[in-house]
This record gives structure tokens, C-alpha cells and sequence, in this order.
């Protein structure tokens, strides 16, 4: 299960984002995960209280962004998806493509709250 | 009790509910951030690399399941080319020093990380063994990793080539089961094919075709480490990839 690892090098990066920034509490953290990265997104929500807990973002909801494989084909140039074994065109059945989505694992955005009263 | 296997858990405890958004109780702001999430692993995973360039050493990670013959296939290795290459060994595994020792046997230097229970090596783990491990005067060095399809594929550890074993034993789906490995592989190598008579379920087709479809694009080799055309190859494949580094460094 590498995911705990996989939180605890997020939770690392959140903590960075909340001290450059002033945050007291964060709120809620949106990670993108394709099927490529060899993370699975279910296991990254179970492990990610035990990562964030003690830390700044104790409370945050975690928000999993799955992205699906999709390929480009060389022969046709089509843009499809594709099963993470079956990396093959959806249009000619060709294999060969270049992967153009599907591998990452991304740290998109971070809700942070900085101040006791709102700030106008 | 839950109705589906009889265990102490209801349904809805077979996967927790998330938790909800906090109310905010300040100002609140949104901050767009945009890195990879294991971007202080690919940091350590460059400096890696960076202290073998500067060595002109070949860096090698090998995977597998448990029980594919990493171990052996070093052991091996070491003995063909004992007095042509200068090698050593950093050994994952969860628990025992065993493998080390096997390697050490062999009469060269071997650095094991007990992982404790991590499923895997990352960058930080194999930058604290070379502490331990002088490179001067290497020519090759081998990582191999925790016997697992699954997380190792997921760390970058900095080095050149990454090779991935596929047993006969284990079936020819393996990469359709495991894709993210096999797919991120330089070299494919198809051990203990000496089995084959004995497991007529392999197909070395199907798996070269799994591994196709799985996107992956290197070499595969088929070998036994008791030597033969395969394992010869094998030994040429490292020798090629020596040489490539070699006139990096120079």
C-alpha cells in the first residue's frame, strides 16, 4: 500500500502551500490520479487521514480527480481512450500511440483559510 | 453482521465515508498549485543520478514479484562476470538481510534496506545506502527492489534502467494484470523459461503480446540463469548498456 506514502509526500507539499501562504486550516486539497500512476484513488482517500493527521490539513477534504487513459494514435492520429492494458487506438485498433494522458499523479489546488474573521 | 462473507463489518464500513468540507471559519482562498505529488521523490531520484553520473557507474533497478529470480539472476550474473566488471548490490526487502548475504557470498559488496513494512524503495532509501557504499571503481550497480508488481512502479529511484522479471511460473498475463510495471520497463526478461516444458499454460507469445499491449517498447529476453543463449544475451544487453554509459562519463 504506497499510497500512505503517496499522502505523506502530499501532506509535505500542502503543509509548504499553507506556510507561504498564512494558512491556519486547510480546507480542502484536489489531486488529479490517472490509472498510469500506479496509484489507485480509493486507497489515497483511506490513507489519507493517517497521513494528515496532527497536521494543518487534519480537517481537509480530500478531492481525487480521476483522469482517464487517452491515446494518440500514429497511424490515424485519432484521440481516444483506452484500458490501462490495452493501450491500443479506439479508432483503428492500432498500438501504435503515445500515451497523452493518464500518468499523473498532481497536486491541483489547495482551499486554505487564513484568518479568524473574514477579511474585506 | 454483514450479509455477503459473515465478517463483524456492515456494508457501509467497507469503504469509510470521506470526510465533508470543513466550515470555513476565515478568509478563504484558493491557490492553484500544479506539481506532481512525488515531486521531493524525483528530486532525491536526480541527485541520485547526478552522483552516478559523476561515477560513470550503470544503475540498474530490478522488479518482480516475490520469487521471480532477481536474486538468482544476480548471483549469476556476478559469477559470468567475475573479473570483466566490477559490481555491487543494494538489496530491498521488508524483513531479512538474506538476500545481502547471498550476494555476499559472491564476493561483492551488498548494502541491505530492510524496509520494515514499506512495499517499496524510493529515492531517499537507496540515497542513504550509497552513504554506505562507495562507488569508486564500479562499473555496475544493482538495486533490487521489494518483490511487489504493484508499488515500486510508482518511485523513481534515479537510476539508468529500469528491468522488470517476468517468471514462467507466474503466467504470461502477468503485464495485463500489473501494467503500470511492466509498462515503465527498459528490459523485459522472461526467467526460468528452462520450465517451459513443464508449464505448457505459458505462452512466451501471449507474453510478449501482453507486454505489447501494456504500451511497453523495450527488449524482452527469454533466460535461465544456468546459462545459454538467453542468459548470454542478457550479459550482452549489460555490457551495451556499460559501454553507453562509459562514453557518457568520458
Amino acid at each position: 500500500m504506497h499510497e500512505l506514502a503517496v499522502c505523506q509526500a502530499l501532506i509535505e507539499q500542502v503543509e509548504r502551500v499553507a506556510r507561504d501562504n498564512g494558512a491556519r486550516r486547510i480546507l480542502s486539497i484536489t489531486v488529479s490520479v490517472g490509472p498510469l500512476s500506479g496509484v489507485e484513488p480509493s486507497l489515497l482517500e483511506h490513507a489519507y487521514p493517517l497521513a494528515a493527521a496532527g497536521t494543518v490539513a487534519e480537517d481537509a477534504q480530500l478531492l481525487v480527480v480521476p483522469v482517464p487513459v487517452r491515446v494518440r494514435c500514429r497511424t490515424c492520429k485519432a484521440e481516444t481512450e483506452a484500458a490501462p492494458n490495452r493501450l491500443v487506438c479506439g479508432t483503428c485498433n492500432d498500438w501504435q500511440v503515445d500515451v497523452i494522458a493518464g500518468e499523473e499523479m498532481v497536486l491541483q489546488r489547495v482551499e486554505i483559510e487564513t484568518a479568524e474573521e473574514p477579511v474585506h | 453482521m454483514c450479509r455477503d462473507c459473515g465478517c463483524s463489518l456492515g456494508p457501509s464500513a467497507a469503504r469509510a465515508p470521506f470526510a465533508a468540507k470543513p466550515a470555513p471559519k476565515g478568509h478563504v482562498e484558493s491557490i492553484e498549485v500544479i506539481t506532481r505529488i512525488l515531486d521531493e521523490n524525483d528530486r532525491v531520484a536526480a541527485h541520485n543520478r547526478t552522483h552516478f553520473d559523476g561515477h560513470g557507474v550503470l544503475a540498474v533497478n530490478l522488479m518482480s514479484s516475490p520469487g521471480s529470480g532477481k536474486t538468482s539472476l544476480l548471483e549469476a550474473t556476478i559469477k559470468a562476470l567475475q573479473g570483466e566488471m566490477r559490481i555491487a548490490v543494494i538489496e530491498g526487502d521488508l524483513a531479512t538481510e538474506n538476500d545481502a548475504a547471498r550476494i555476499r557470498a559472491c564476493g561483492v559488496p551488498a548494502i541491505q534496506i530492510t524496509t520494515g513494512n514499506a512495499c517499496h524503495l524510493d529515492a531517499q532509501m537507496v540515497h542513504d545506502a550509497l552513504h554506505d557504499l562507495p562507488l569508486d571503481g564500479l562499473d555496475v550497480l544493482f538495486v533490487e527492489n521489494v518483490g511487489n508488481l504493484v508499488c515500486p512502479a510508482s518511485f523513481d529511484l534515479g537510476v539508468h534502467r529500469n528491468i522488470t522479471l517476468l517468471s514462467v511460473p507466474e503466467g504470461d498475463d502477468k503485464p495485463a494484470k500489473y501494467p503500470v510495471m511492466f509498462r515503465g520497463a527498459d528490459l523485459t526478461l522472461i526467467t526460468k523459461v528452462d520450465l517451459l516444458p513443464h508449464i505448457e499454460e505459458f505462452s512466451v507469445e501471449r507474453a510478449r503480446d501482453s507486454l505489447r499491449q501494456v504500451g511497453f517498447k523495450g527488449d524482452i529476453i527469454e533466460l535461465t540463469r544456468r546459462g545459454g543463449d538467453g542468459f548470454n544475451a542478457w550479459l550482452g544487453w549489460l555490457r551495451s548498456e556499460i559501454a553507453t554509459r562509459r562514453a557518457a562519463a568520458a
